[in-house]
């Protein structure tokens, strides 16, 4: 009897959308791209022949070079550039996770505590998300980081303070439309308890949202941090990252080209894998599309 | 709710946002360790107090916080700390019909050409018009402008040998050319999917339905009924978009070597030169906050349920 139940049950939100997403041939490719470009930043740095920071005076700006080990060439002194490239990688993927994660955090109790008690102090506290929506955020990134030095922490978190607003948007509308749904009244009547509701119809339908915000938010910030390094106002020396890479090759590339193009294609890559993901778990997690 | 009281009530939110902005730019700035007149070569104690009176810093910080901020409502950045010689207002309005030019014409580029692919792609979904236009449009917001405007350069300046690699004598349309294309190409894309989007949506709708058993000419159900209808997320979107493209144009700015403003806030940010910073900011959130009120406003003369709530 109780196998036969289950059967009817059937699969739950969850594996319904990775059957989706798997069958999403982009999508899988992206999370492929992503996964070896990942274990290339871990494990690379260990197993290539240079470390990202030496200079190599015999070898300034050479194309790559598989003899001497400089597979995808080296930088206006010398340095690796292969090497490099990963360890911009890295800095991406821990921003990526970093603010992310801020931004996740602040935005789900922000908008949920906002759609929960409603009335007045939610209309108090979205008016606050407005008028920081029309900030431009971008510069008071940029005012931070002049005025307290570029320092890797304190990017992470401006980072992720700044994109927390969509995300408690999100939440607030989300927690807002499901406490009246129609599904949620059947649940009652047929007799579940609170926190059954809670944890099997409030909890999927409110991640799922914040899922798919979050997979479109980490392009977003690792855009923002390549942007600010390319401008100088990011990641220093002798660390590196994506966007100091491509304007260090900018400045070389009528003579060194690869300086540009490999930093500016891996770049390229994450992004592209990312929203591709995200797309992928957009259209899996949205049942409309059932 | 007419239009005249919509602009009204936007513009009373507007003008504490603005203070928000100028209290927290100053003390932003303030807070920074070191002053914009630390150098290599130490200053004798008196010519530095000399320098610090005469910019009003021996002051106590709020007294320097009203006298900033009573300047500012008379529209007065004051003097730039490191172009000596030149008020903020002075390198702003050097810099203004340079950036203007770059921004306008990506707003307009995105806007004409977003909507019109947008729209071609809608009509024929699914076919290989639209399969082309939905992965370029992918490609133009994945791919970063301060990563497509130097392989842009790469390609049309130093291989091709087409259009200048970087420059701006006077501001011709050769110069123009490659940084305008980076500067529009990640809204134009959005535009595109945007209006895709909402005119499959509108296509579908029972008056365009109507529109189509009157027997009107294709042209006419579109242009008339069709398209006012899906172009008002890409309106509602031209606030986010200018503010994108302002931000952006810092970056093409200094990619193509064009002297406007975006220029002088990136030296202004590596030389601590604050009055400059908060200048440019204060300006370009005005600017922004002014194109978001003019948006609204369309957008309410375009959407009668907006009026009428």
């Amino acid at each position: 009897m109780t196998a036969a139940v289950e059967q009817i049950a059937g699969r739950s939100l969850w594996q319904d959308a990775l059957r989706r997403l798997r069958r999403n041939r982009a999508a899988v490719m992206a999370l492929a791209v992503i996964a070896v470009i990942a274990l290339l930043s871990i494990v690379g740095p260990w197993a290539a022949p240079h470390p990202y920071d030496t200079l190599n005076y015999d070898y300034i700006a050479i194309a790559p070079n598989l003899a001497h080990g400089f597979f995808l060439g080296t930088d206006a002194v010398g340095r690796d550039l292969f090497v490099r490239i990963l360890y911009g990688v890295r800095i991406s993927l821990m921003v990526a996770l970093a603010a992310t994660t801020v931004s996740l955090t602040i935005g789900i109790v922000y908008g949920a505590v906002a759609g929960y008690v409603g009335g007045r102090i939610d209309e108090a506290m979205m008016r606050f998300v407005d008028v920081l929506y029309s900030l431009p955020f971008m510069f008071f990134v940029i005012i931070l980081m002049v005025v307290f030095g570029r320092n890797i922490i304190l990017m992470f978190l401006a980072l992720g303070a700044v994109e927390w607003l969509t995300m408690a948007r999100i939440v607030r509308g989300q927690a807002m439309s499901l406490k009246n749904r129609e599904f949620i009244e059947a649940a009652v009547a047929a007799g579940a308890r609170t926190p059954t509701i809670i944890r099997r119809h409030i909890i999927p339908n409110l991640l799922g949202p914040v899922v798919v915000y979050v997979t479109l938010t980490i392009p977003q910030v690792i855009l923002v941090e390549s942007f600010l390094s390319f401008l100088g106002l990011g990641v220093q020396e002798p660390l590196t990252s994506l966007g100091v890479l491509i304007s260090e090759g900018a400045d070389e590339m009528e003579t060194a080209p690869w300086m540009l193009i490999f930093p500016a294609a891996t770049l390229a890559a994450l992004l592209f894998s990312f929203n591709f993901l995200g797309d992928g778990v957009r259209d899996a997690l949205d049942p409309k599309d059932r | 709710m007419s239009i005249a009281s919509l602009a009204i009530r936007r513009l009373f939110t507007a003008v504490p946002t603005l203070f928000i902005i100028i209290t927290a730019a100053f003390f932003m700035m303030r807070a920074a360790p070191g002053g914009p007149f630390d150098s290599e070569r130490a200053l004798l104690p008196e010519i530095e107090a000399n320098i610090k009176a005469a910019y009003d810093l021996d002051k106590p910080l709020v007294d320097q916080y009203f006298i900033y901020l009573k300047r500012v409502v008379r529209g007065d950045f004051g003097p730039s700390y490191k172009f000596k010689d030149f008020t903020v207002n002075e390198l702003i309005a050097t810099g203004f019909p340079t950036s203007l030019k770059l921004g306008g014409a990506a707003i307009i580029l995105a806007l004409a050409l977003g909507v019109s692919l947008g729209t071609a792609a809608a009509l024929r979904q699914n076919s290989l018009t639209d399969h082309v236009v939905m992965t370029a449009a992918m490609t133009g917001i994945a791919v970063p402008n301060f990563v497509m405007a130097p392989l842009m350069a790469l390609i049309f300046g130093i291989y091709l040998k087409v259009l200048p690699v970087a420059g701006w004598e006077e501001g011709t349309i050769k110069d123009m050319v490659l940084p305008v294309i980076a500067l529009t190409l990640p809204y134009t894309a959005y535009i595109a999917r945007l209006t895709r989007g909402s005119m499959i949506e509108v296509l579908h709708t029972n008056y365009v339905r109507t529109a189509r058993a009157k027997g009107l000419p294709e042209r006419r159900i579109i242009l008339r009924h069709a398209l006012p209808a899906a172009i008002l997320p890409v309106v509602s979107f031209l606030g986010p978009a200018t503010a994108g493209i302002i931000t952006g144009s810092v970056v093409i700015e200094q990619i193509f070597q064009a002297p406007g403003i975006g220029r002088y806030f990136v030296q202004g940010a590596l030389n601590r030169d604050y009055t400059l910073v908060m200048g440019v900011v204060i300006f370009y959130a005005a600017l922004i906050m002014l194109f978001n009120l003019i948006v609204d406003l369309v957008y309410a003369l375009l959407d009668p349920r907006v009026r009428y709530k």
